[in-house]
This record gives C-alpha cells, structure tokens and sequence, in this order.
C-alpha cells in the first residue's frame, strides 16, 4: 500500500481502540519473569556450550602473538578461536569496527578471542589464561585537543549572510559546551545463541532492535546467503539504539557453534559493553544566536565535534539548530573527528539530544540578555516553516502550544525571576524551561496478519524494546478489523515475518502500525473475494456488507492471511514532519554542598495521535530520566592516555536511580498529523530526552545564578562559584 | 615460580565440585556444581529459573534480586554452594501468569515497566522494601530511628535505589508500591 498524500478522514478518527488506554498484553509475561530473552532460550535450543569473550587491552596497534594452549588445555574447554586463528571477517556497512578476526586492533575491548566451554565458570576462567602480546600505536584520545586544532571550518550548511547578521546584531551570545559520551547502559547486556552447527544455515536468537539489517550484516559478516538465517528476537531487554546493530556476541556465539558443531550462547560480560560495543560521542559545541532588541533571532551559528573511529558518523549535534526555530540566517557545520576511541554510534535521539542540550541552554541565556521571558522568547521565535527552506511548511507542529500549556501547568508565571534568590533552608531553588523538538522519521514497514482458528494472527519482524509495540499493534489490528484485543495473537521480532520499520530513531510505532494497518485492509479484501461481497464493513467480529452479516470467526475454508507492506511516498519529503516539546524542571541546590536534587518535572509532548497513553507515557517518562541522568551524572570518563572509558561498569557510569526522579507529569497535546501516517501518528520515544538535559541546567542558573556549559553538571563545577551564605 | 607450583597444586587438589542442597519456591533440589557457580546461575542455568535476571554480574544494578530466608539478596553476589538448606524464593515463586502475586498485579496496573528485564528484580525488591519498612528497619533516609517508620516516597525511593531501571519506570513503580502498600493498609 502507498501512502501518497495526508490521510483524511478515516476510520481511526473514530477509535474505540486506537489511542484509547490498553495495558500492555505482554505484561503478565514480563512480571513473572516468563518472557523469554535472548539468553534464556532453552525452550528451542538444546545441548548448548557457552563462549566467553576476551577484548584488547590496549586502543590501537597490533597484537603480535597469542598463546591460548593452556586455555584450550582447561577443563571444560570445547574450542577456542583467537583474532589470529581467522582472517578478519568483512564488515557490514553498519558497523565502523570490525567485529571479530585478523591482527588489527581499533579500539580498546575490540573481541580477540572467545573461550567456548560446557559452562560459563569454565569457560570465564579459561579465558583468562589466554597471553597476548602486542604492538602499541599511539592514538587520538582527547576531543578537546582535536578542536583547538580545528582550524579550518567547512560549513555544511549556510543560509543567509550569517557574518553579517552578527556585526549588524543588537544582542548576541557566543559560547562554548561540552556534552559527555553516554551509554545506552540497557540493562539487558548483548547476547545471542547461535546454531551454525552445518556451517551452512546460522539460526540465532538474540537480542536486536533491527531484524532485517542484522540479519543482511549477519550474511555479509559471515559470507553466508541471508536464505540461510533466521534471526529471533521477540524480547529485547532494552536498546536505546545499542542494539540496532550486529554485534560482537552473535558473532562470536556463531563463531563458536561453527567450530564445536554444538549451539553456543555469549553474554556481553557488562564491564565489557562499555567499550566493546558502541556509545553515543561527547561533543564540543559553539554557539552564537543574534537577535533584534525585540527578541526576534536574526542569526544562528553552531558548529560542533565529536568523535568516531575512522569510517563513522558520530553525534551530529547540529541539525536541530536549522529547522527549530526562526531566524534569516545560519549556519551550522558539524565535524566527526577520526579518534581511536571505541565506536561511536547512534543512541536514543542520536544528534538532538546532545544539540538540544546545548542549544537550549543558550536559548535561556539569549532570552537573559533580551531581557526575556524564555518561555516569551521561545514564542517570539516560533516558525510554521523550514527556515532553511521556507517553502517547506510542519505539517503540523503546536510547540507554542507546549510551552503555553506547560506554563500554565506548572505554574511558571510564579517563578523567582531573580537567579539565586529563592532559598528554603540549605537549598537554593529554581525553575528551568526548554523546548524539545524530534524528527518524525518513517520506514517502510510491513506485516502479514492471518485468520486462523477463532483469532487473528499478526507476524511482522517488528521488535518491542519495551516500546509497548505488541500492544499497539494488537490494538491496530483489533481496531482495524473489527475484533476484540483478546481476539489478537501478536508474533514479533523473527526473520521469518514480513520486514518492517523496526525499532530506533522514534519511527516504529508510527510506521509499523502503518504497515500492519496496510496487511489488515489486505486480509480484508481475501476475506471480500472468499465471501464474493463488495467492500465489506469489519464490526463487532462480524463481515458485514448489504444484507450479508457473517462472524469474521465463522468463515469457512482455507486460513486466509493479508500481507502488505506500507510505503511511505516521496511527498513527505516536501513538508517538514516534526514532534515538539517543553520540558519544565524545578530544582533543589544545595548551598553548601552544590549536590543538585530535582523536585519536580513536567513534560508537554505534541506528538501526533497517541497510539496508546499508558505506554506512550511510560516511554516519555524513561525519555525524561534519561535526560536527568545526561544532565546530572552520565559521562563516560574518557583515559586520555590510554583511549578507553574508565568507568566501565554500572557503578562507574552512573545512570539515574529511584532516588534521583521526583515527581514527573506528562501532558500529551490532542493532535493528529495525517501526513504522517494513516493513522495520523508520530514517535514520541525520543522525544523526552530532547532538551531535557538543559531544562535542568537552566534550572540550575535560576536556583544559583551559575551558568553551566559542560555536561554533567556536577557539583565540582560549582562549588567555587555559589552564592555566598 | 614457587608460588605459582604452590598455586598448582593446590588447586589440583582442591576439591571443585560440591553438592548442595537448596529449597527454591518451597521445592528441594540436590545439586552438584561448580564451587564458582553464583546463586543466580545456579537458578539460571542449572534449574531453568530465568526470571532471575543477569543485568550486571556484579552487584551493581539488582535485576538478580531473589529472597533467601525473607531477606532480599543480589543472586550475583552470592555463590550458590553457601546455600545449603537455604530457602530460596525467585519471581517464579513469587507469582506466576495464572496466579499473580499483588505486586506483580500492581505493575501491570500502573506500568511499571517497559522493556521488562529488570522487572522480576525491582518486584522482589518492592515487596522487600515494604517488609522492612514494616519490620522497622531503617534506611538512609529514615528521620527517626527508633519507632514505626513512615511509609513516603522518600522512603521507597530510597530502598529501591538499588535496582536500576534504564527505561526509566521509576515514577511508575512507585506508584506501583503504593498501591500495594494502601491495599495492604
């Protein structure tokens, strides 16, 4: 099916299921501890050894021998495969980093061997007889030397006379922001068990966001037909874009299975994925707004840095900075700086959420030269259209909405105008505000949806990383059909069903219920010719058409099933499809000590239809604390001398705990957005991280009257600085 | 070299292996393993009890939380064979698809959960926490430490502060707890 123009007005404008509250159908499998993970898998895989990986110890160069007799002597032992023993294996074009094979060391952790065994005590200990010898190369660690050294700036984009703008500006602010590199730190670390037993077909269960490029990564990895895999996945204990990917654990469980002809699992040893497997990029980042004394912005300027191994893209934290707000100039470049560091890749809201990070907080400081409200100023500064590209109109974007709505929420208007002035006993509060924006990416997405035995079946290569899509997709699929939500069985996350969008960059809510909402209406049409009616109506479980009225259960013959797959045309690539936001944060700073509590936060989503409030919630709020940890805590601390994360574990890399979240509130806009799917639905899963982190900076200068530009905002970077008591 | 000779033999002829007795969910396995082999992949790999989850092998995030003799216990921290006649419970004695215990009812109620994997953990550990608010013992955050302590949010937060979530339900499990505790009250 093609979708070609805006839908109209359709049948999902009068929903009984879709946008309508549904606890998770897969909900009683996740508390009983019965939803099988990848890991888990002995209800199809038998008989299996287990691999344990060893990573490099050192960031660049060459390993020069490795001795592995006395691990293959150790008990238990199978078979061990060292990076000597095969050349390196290609690499998918999604992966930066090879996985596996050949002397070439990239990054520190890079996979050199795997230890397979009959158990994990065995096969752990083993591995750690194994002796490797190296040859060191120096390498690029320290992002800020690499920007002093960027001299010479090519503009990826200018609209306008930015340089002018500025010498003719009346306000303007000029600074500089660091984001820190972050982990996705799902709690679920990678894993996989592979079945290459004949070295010919590879089954694997594993834990992906993204079955069909993993499965077409697999095959290029491996030299294998991708008629030859199957890849499961239907429970991914959260990705967060680390598991879009390929990576070291199915490979090395292949591997491993290959070489002993049994199954074998690997688990990612956790202090391991912090630099095996990939993280988003800190960034360097200058900013210069200009604006008119009235507050309009006359000028944007904002280029960043970050890093990657040679080959990769980084985190362009640039892009939001041309399309969110008005302003006749701009211009914006960002730098992907080749480093030896382990692979940089995307993480939820890859880009915006450290560009927002920065852009907001220098909106608040631009808004504090004006003179400005910064909810005012935000306002002021709205636009309908691209400004890059002004032809180009939103589709549909009420972010002027969210900041009034979320005011009024929260109770802005009675907020201490004056930083540092509002004390309650040892803490310092403050008010925060930023504007949150996210692409409204779709993807091709398709679904095959089965009449069998008194229900309907869905089966589509979909996957739930805790985005609630089995509910979502039943709630399609009962909506679209006519049936009750009991009436569904959802199938997700195998190779084996129809490819759809997957899971990352917030489009798979959208897209994959476009796409099953596509197999539905072509299970209907099989379902017109077997019964020889025209145009068919689907309520209440009955086929209703003239003076036809059939249970849809009691149709006789043959399984039916409808298959489709929904394309989403080239007309969305003239108008700006966009989510919209307002975070607002208070904060508690305590005087002596500068340790920073948040106290409340509240979070305005323009979002397009909301498919399902209780599990869009859920992933806005994970959104919001996910922003809280960035601006409070989470940085990977890089060892500039030896090019690798140090606090390689989830002590070290401290992600928000319960004690960290107050109270949170969500507030969804009623809005439709009919260019974006027929069911006039957008992601939100990203959409709560963007911005968040610098609605709490801001915050923080309001309760201190410190302004902090590099992430986290720890209190070290305080402490000299508070308000005298 | 002489300690790593020492070292050898020793461990040539230490004994690897040992059998223990363990009562998990109120029914008794013999086992004979690995001396290495934690709690958690005794329940995870030798007896197919994998609600128990492995987030971080190290103590560090909680998705391992089961009870041994009532008390909560990361199972990775714990060897298996240090066990012999505990009473062990796991999520799966906790409550099953057919028979859900309140709490695990209580997180379905409020979705408590997204991607679920640490799930059967932050369960345990709700049902932990209220127990030792309950029992009187206090916590970081406990005002008074003599008498019955106050069943806040603050509270909760706190003793939940051990089990991570990266999806972020935190403000949902809390409700969660309380609505536990309230039917309980």
């Amino acid at each position: 099916m093609d979708f070609n123009q805006s839908a109209d007005e359709n049948l999902f404008d009068r929903a009984r299921i879709i946008g309508k509250p549904h606890k998770r159908i897969d909900g009683a499998l996740k508390v009983t501890g019965t939803a099988p993970y990848a890991y888990e898998r002995n209800d199809v895989v038998e008989n299996h050894l287990v691999g344990y990986p060893l990573g490099a110890s050192i960031a660049k160069g060459r390993i020069t021998r490795m001795d592995a007799a006395a691990a293959r002597n150790a008990e238990g032992v199978a078979a061990v495969i060292t990076a000597l023993d095969i050349d390196e294996l290609p690499r998918a074009d999604s992966n930066v980093a090879k996985l596996f094979g050949g002397d070439l060391v990239e990054h520190y952790h890079q996979a050199i061997a795997v230890v397979v065994a009959e158990t994990l005590e065995q096969a752990r200990a083993a591995t750690s007889l194994i002796e490797v010898e190296y040859e060191e190369t120096p390498g690029e660690f320290d992002l800020d030397d690499a920007w002093k050294r960027l001299q010479d700036r090519d503009v990826i984009n200018e609209v306008g006379d930015v340089d002018a703008a500025f010498e003719r500006a009346e306000v303007s602010i000029d600074e500089i922001y660091h984001t820190a590199s972050q982990s996705h730190a799902m709690m679920e670390p990678h894993a996989s068990i592979a079945d290459w037993c004949d070295g010919k077909h590879l089954t694997l269960w594993t834990s992906n966001q993204m079955i069909a490029w993993s499965k077409k990564a697999l095959a290029t990895t491996l030299e294998l037909d991708e008629a030859d895999i199957r890849l499961e996945s239907p429970f991914v204990g959260g990705g967060f874009g680390g598991k879009l990917w390929l990576r070291a654990d199915a490979v090395l469980a292949a591997l491993g299975s290959r070489e002993t002809g049994r199954p074998v699992k690997v688990a990612l040893p956790r202090p391991f994925i912090f630099n095996n497997a990939t993280h988003r990029s800190g960034t360097v980042q200058r900013l210069r707004i200009a604006a008119n004394k009235d507050g309009r912005i006359t000028a944007f300027d904002h280029s960043a840095i970050s890093h990657t191994l040679p080959g990769g893209s980084g985190e362009d934290a640039v892009n939001q900075t041309r399309c969110f707000y008005a302003g006749e100039n701009r211009r914006v470049a960002h730098h992907a700086i080749d480093m030896n560091l382990p692979e940089a890749a995307d993480m939820r809201a890859p880009g915006e959420a450290s560009g927002l990070a920065v852009l907001e907080i220098a909106m608040d400081e631009m808004a504090e030269k004006l003179g400005l409200d910064p909810v005012e100023f935000r306002i002021l500064n709205d636009t309908q259209v691209n400004p890059e590209e002004p032809h180009k109109r939103y589709s549909d974007r009420h972010f002027v909405e969210c900041l009034q709505k979320g005011s009024e929420a929260f109770g802005w208007r009675e907020r201490n105008k004056v930083p540092g002035s509002r004390r309650e006993g040892q803490w310092l509060i403050g008010q925060g505000v930023a504007g949150a924006y996210r692409g409204a990416i779709t993807m091709d997405s398709g679904a095959r949806v089965r009449l069998s035995q008194g229900k309907l079946v869905v089966e589509t290569d979909m996957t739930d990383i805790g985005t609630g899509s089995y509910t979502i997709i039943a709630q399609t699929v009962a909506e679209t059909m006519g049936v009750t939500m009991d009436e569904v069985e959802v199938r997700l996350g195998n190779s084996a069903y129809p490819v759809s969008s997957g899971s990352g960059g917030q489009f798979g809510a959208a897209s994959s219920t476009a796409g099953v909402y596509a197999a539905c209406l072509a299970l209907q049409e099989e379902i017109g010719k077997r019964l020889s009616i025209e145009s068919p109506r689907f309520e209440n479980g009955r086929v209703v058409s003239g003076d036809q009225d059939l249970g849809l259960f009691e149709i006789e013959g043959e399984e039916l099933v409808g298959e489709d797959t929904l394309h989403f045309g080239d007309f969305q690539d003239e108008i700006e499809l966009g989510t919209f936001g307002a975070h607002f944060v208070e904060v508690a700073v305590n005087a002596y000590t500068g340790e920073t509590r948040l106290r409340r936060m509240l979070s305005v989503c323009d979002a397009g239809r909301i498919l399902n409030p209780i599990t869009a919630r859920s992933q806005v709020l994970g959104g919001m604390v996910m922003s809280i940890g960035a601006a409070l805590s989470e940085s990977l601390s890089i060892d500039t001398a030896r090019g690798f994360f140090a606090n390689h574990d989830l002590a070290g890399y401290e992600i928000a705990v319960h004690a960290d979240i107050p109270e949170q509130e969500v507030i969804f806009l009623d809005t439709l957005d009919g260019a974006s799917t027929p069911l006039k639905a957008k992601g939100v899963g990203e959409l709560g991280i963007c911005g968040g982190a610098a609605a709490v900076a801001n915050a923080m200068y309001n309760a201190t009257g410190i302004r902090l530009r590099d992430y986290p905002l720890t209190l070290d970077r305080m402490l000299d600085r508070l308000p005298a008591i | 070299m002489t300690s790593t000779t020492t070292f050898e033999k020793h461990r040539e002829s230490a004994q690897t292996r040992s059998s223990v007795a363990l009562t998990i969910n109120g029914q008794r396995h013999e086992l004979t393993l690995d001396n290495r082999t934690t709690l958690l992949d005794a329940l995870r790999e030798h007896l197919n009890l994998t609600g128990s989850k492995k987030g971080c092998d190290h103590g560090q995030c909680g998705a391992c939380t089961v009870f041994i003799d009532g008390q909560r216990v990361n199972a990775c921290l714990t060897l298996a064979v240090m066990h012999q006649d505990d009473e062990i419970t796991t999520i799966e004695g906790v409550g099953g698809v057919e028979h859900l215990d309140p709490m695990q009812q209580a997180f379905i109620d409020h979705d408590a959960f997204q991607c679920g994997y640490c799930t059967p953990g932050q369960i345990c550990s709700a049902k932990a926490t209220l127990e030792e608010i309950r029992a009187g013992i206090p916590s970081h955050v406990t005002k008074e430490l003599t008498g019955p302590i106050e069943l806040s949010d603050e509270e909760i937060r706190e003793r939940m502060s051990g089990n991570l979530c990266r999806c972020g339900a935190y403000a949902n499990i809390l409700e969660a707890i309380r609505q536990v505790a309230k039917e309980r009250a």
